[in-house]
């Protein structure tokens, strides 16, 4: 590469980042030998390449590794070599590798909130970066500052500047972190899932931001995402990375319309359609649970403080039938859960009616409530959390059941039924939690769930927290269940492809209030609420058919 | 529907190797085991006092005080036996042999460091966990403790010492007191992180009563945090024993302990050092083993903890 070809313009063709057969070894003891394995991806001037895998497929390292932050006693780069502008990163000292960084490379994190430093100011915070790297003065300093943050489009980028991270919101947080990363003008961006923590509409005005900057800027940007749709929306190039090896890599046209590898076809085909699985409803089905304007008022305050009161869910009406799926969608803070939690009453109710089967739930005392738990069951979002992991598996399963006074063995004997309705092993039963992985996880709290016979089961986020093809496995297993068993069912989801997939009736939530309820053909053929389309335009992958391609 | 997805090996392979066994692991920390074995030692010497050649710790001998340490001198036994005896330590101000002292003593302190924090962490176990879980008697519990920490632990001990007269029992429960909200804060605090924990809620949905709740799965969570500052009260209790013997408001003079037999060679401490050197390298030693322990352990059980020094 030492003839670097020149173009028209005047500008050297050789790639910004070159990661040549890279090796990287795990500790021992670890699931595989090596954490990548021969990868080898570059990345061009003015170009966003996009590295796409699931959990533990190594994208994650791959992108540390180029800037030095991989811990070092535990991976270590045993073969290959990452050249930043033809520097060799994996030949340079430290000193070399903290003045690259930054100034030449900089990178941006998942978790706004936790990669900015919540004592400083945001202001202070991109002023260390260029008291590090240069020495400009306190108003060239500043005059930089207000201009970056300008250019991330922050609205008053003095007041911004003396902010603290926790008065911004996730998306403008975001924002500050890109306008640090790209203060000194680096040639490469490295973006670690930049906008998997945020909001479908605050996510697509950040890409729109990185794209826009990137251009400006002739920036090269390795986007780090799990998500097809972030991909189709901004990828110029893509690598599929499973399991530590690259096993595709084209321009983003090829890959996603002519996937070639089957794990790539794998993934593309379990994205989730946007068209609404259409399905016979019957109007004479029985109404399991109805709501009549609930509501959930947080009152804060305290002596020294004036009240305020939030409105986490107001005057929410919805009804499920026997054998249907009611989709609660909207963005964090909307109130779905909120919803979700008054329904099974692990928090009460400010006002309305829930209606269970005819009973009004909404006031039931303590020892009513003990007989109303078995008939509404939750599955939760994180299956890390939601086994406790010093108990068995089964010891979980069982757990409900045994309260209500049935025999350890006949409990046992259903645990193992169910362990093979969700598809597991009913030999793993005296397994522990830490020995499955979180796809097995969310099937064994589905068999917790169930194992209470509940009349409605409550899915708040239960798929959010899974690698896409495992969430495709997850969702057709309630679907089968749901089917099997006639279940009435509520799905909590942020993710308008999922709730497309599994629901018969969409209620969008937004600051509270149901803005649109309808079938699910209704809601995505022809939405009404302004709220709901800015929603749906913001999905990322919109006018990609995803799901066209078989696995 | 296919057939049963099987746990996969990887995850089960992995899963094993990293719990090689607690005893195991436990054996490979040189704290816990340094530690471990100074403690045996301590309890050993204690329960065989009387086998390892020692005298009455109370026999007084007017004619052979302040004696050096390897002194050799023949006694009359009060069986009218003669004995030829080497005061391996020397003798303190009253003729008492101190090798005998010193051994007798710890008795005393280990009795006391093991039953201050056995009583602290039970009774602190029981007030965190209901003040965590149940709301409405937080704010009660968590007010009282805090009252309790405000009064300084020594002058609590020696208030109730001259109300109720010296003597072990009082003693413990002095030094146990001012113990408990330490232990109850850090109850709480685990309650209340766990609490919130889905498994917790999901097990709320399942009908499972509070008292279930908080036995199967909010009480093992403080087993391994308790276990820790149970060391490190044991080792305090041990000190603050010796520091209200030193000062004279503990346990009864003439009963052996480590702080009694330091106040009373005091005086001549100038001339005779022995009296206060013996007692006090074998206190020294003691609260190292429980506090190097204690650290051993809380690196053995919570390895996040360790990784962060």
């Amino acid at each position: 590469m030492a003839d670097s070809v020149t173009t028209a313009d005047g500008k050297a063709d050789r790639p910004v980042l070159e990661i040549d057969d890279l090796t990287i070894r795990l500790p021992k003891g670890a699931d595989r030998e090596h954490a990548i394995e021969n990868v080898s991806i570059s990345v061009r001037k003015r170009e966003i390449v996009c590295l796409v895998g699931e959990s533990g497929s190594g994208k994650s390292v791959s992108a540390f590794s180029v800037m030095g932050l991989l811990p070092s006693r535990d991976m270590a780069p045993v073969g290959g070599a990452i050249r930043l502008e033809g520097e060799n990163l994996l030949e340079v000292d430290e000193a070399r590798l903290r003045e690259l960084r930054g100034a030449r490379m900089s990178m941006i994190f998942q978790e706004p909130m936790t990669a900015l430093n919540p004592t400083m100011t945001c202001g202070a915070q991109i002023e260390e970066v260029l008291t590090t790297h240069t020495d400009y003065g306190p108003e060239e300093r500043q005059r930089r500052i207000l201009g970056i943050l300008e250019q991330v489009h922050l609205p008053d980028p003095p007041r911004m500047a003396a902010s603290y991270p926790h008065q911004l919101s996730g998306g403008q947080r975001q924002r500050i972190m890109i306008a640090m990363a790209l203060v000194l003008e680096p040639v490469l961006l490295i973006a670690d899932e930049p906008t998997t923590a945020l909001d479908v509409t605050t996510q697509a005005q950040i890409l729109k931001l990185i794209k826009e900057i990137q251009e400006t800027h002739d920036t090269a940007v390795l986007f780090i995402t799990h998500d097809f749709g972030v991909v189709a929306d901004i990828a110029d190039r893509v690598a599929v990375m499973q399991w530590g090896k690259v096993v595709e890599e084209g321009t983003a046209e090829e890959v996603l319309q002519r996937p070639s590898h089957p794990y790539t076809r794998m993934l593309i085909g379990a994205v989730p359609s946007f068209t609404p699985r259409q399905r016979p409803r019957d109007p004479a089905a029985m109404v399991v649970l109805a709501t009549d304007g609930l509501s959930k008022i947080y009152t804060g305050g305290g002596f020294f403080q004036k009240a305020r009161a939030v409105h986490a869910a107001d005057s929410v009406s919805i009804e499920i039938r026997k054998g249907e799926t009611l989709g609660i969608v909207g963005e964090s803070g909307s109130g779905k859960s909120t919803v979700a939690r008054c329904i099974a009453r692990l928090i009460d109710p400010s006002d309305g009616h829930v209606y269970l089967d005819g009973d009004d739930i909404a006031r039931a005392s303590t020892a009513r409530l003990r007989q109303l738990r078995r008939r509404v069951q939750i599955v939760f979002q994180d299956p890390y959390r939601s086994l406790n992991p010093r108990r068995t598996v089964g010891a979980s399963i069982v757990e409900g059941p045994m309260n209500y006074g049935t025999g350890a063995a006949e409990a046992m004997a259903r645990a193992r039924e169910l362990m093979t309705l969700v598809r597991l092993d009913p030999g793993a039963l005296d397994r522990y939690p830490h020995q499955f992985s979180g796809g097995q996880r969310q099937r064994i709290c589905i068999a917790r769930a169930l194992a209470m016979e509940p009349d409605l089961l409550i899915a708040d986020e239960a798929v959010s927290a899974l690698d896409v093809s495992v969430q495709a496995q997850v969702l057709d297993l309630l679907d089968d269940i749901r089917q099997r068993l006639d279940l009435a069912m509520l799905f909590i989801t942020h993710d308008l492809r999922v709730a497309a997939q599994v629901c018969d009736t969409v209620a969008v939530m937004h600051r509270g209030k149901v803005v649109e309820y309808g079938t699910a053909g209704e809601v995505f053929g022809d939405p009404r609420h302004d709220y709901t389309r800015s929603l749906f335009a913001a999905a990322p992958g919109r006018g990609f058919a995803f799901g066209g391609v078989a696995a | 529907m296919t057939s049963p997805d099987l746990v996969d090996s990887a995850a089960q392979a992995a899963a094993s190797a990293e719990r090689p066994g607690l005893l195991r692991q436990l054996s490979r920390n040189p704290s816990v085991v340094f530690g471990t074995v100074v403690l045996l030692v301590m309890v050993v010497l204690g329960l065989l006092a009387p086998a390892l050649d020692t005298l009455d710790p109370a026999g007084i001998d007017p004619a052979w005080r302040n004696k050096r340490p390897g002194t050799e001198h023949t006694i009359t036994l009060p069986s009218g036996q003669e004995l030829e005896y080497v005061h391996r330590m020397g003798t303190d101000s009253l003729g008492r042999d101190l090798y005998s002292r010193v051994l007798y003593g710890a008795r005393i302190s280990l009795v006391v460091g093991l039953a201050v924090a056995v009583i602290s962490i039970a009774v602190g176990l029981v007030i965190g966990l209901l003040a965590g879980y149940v709301r409405w008697l937080d704010g009660v519990a968590m007010r009282v403790m805090d009252g309790l920490m405000a009064i300084p632990g020594i002058l609590l001990a020696i208030g109730l010492v001259s109300l109720w007269g010296a003597g072990l029992a009082t003693v413990i429960i002095a030094i146990a007191v001012p113990e408990i909200p330490r232990v109850v804060r850090l109850v709480r605090s685990i309650v209340l992180s766990i609490r919130e924990e889905p498994y917790v809620e999901a097990a709320i949905s399942v009908g499972t009563p509070l008292v279930p709740i908080l036995y199967r799965h909010v009480l093992p969570n403080t087993i391994a945090p308790l276990l820790v500052q149970g060391t490190y009260v044991c080792a305090s209790a041990i000190l603050v024993e010796a520091i209200l013997s030193f000062l004279g408001v503990g346990i009864p003079p003439e009963t052996p302990t480590w702080g009694n037999i330091m106040a009373e060679g005091r005086v001549l401490f100038q001339v005779f050092p022995h009296n206060i050197l013996f007692p006090g390298v074998f206190l020294a030693l003691t609260i190292l083993a429980v506090n190097l322990l204690g650290d051993g352990l809380r690196d053995t059980l919570d390895p996040r903890m360790a990784k962060r020094f």
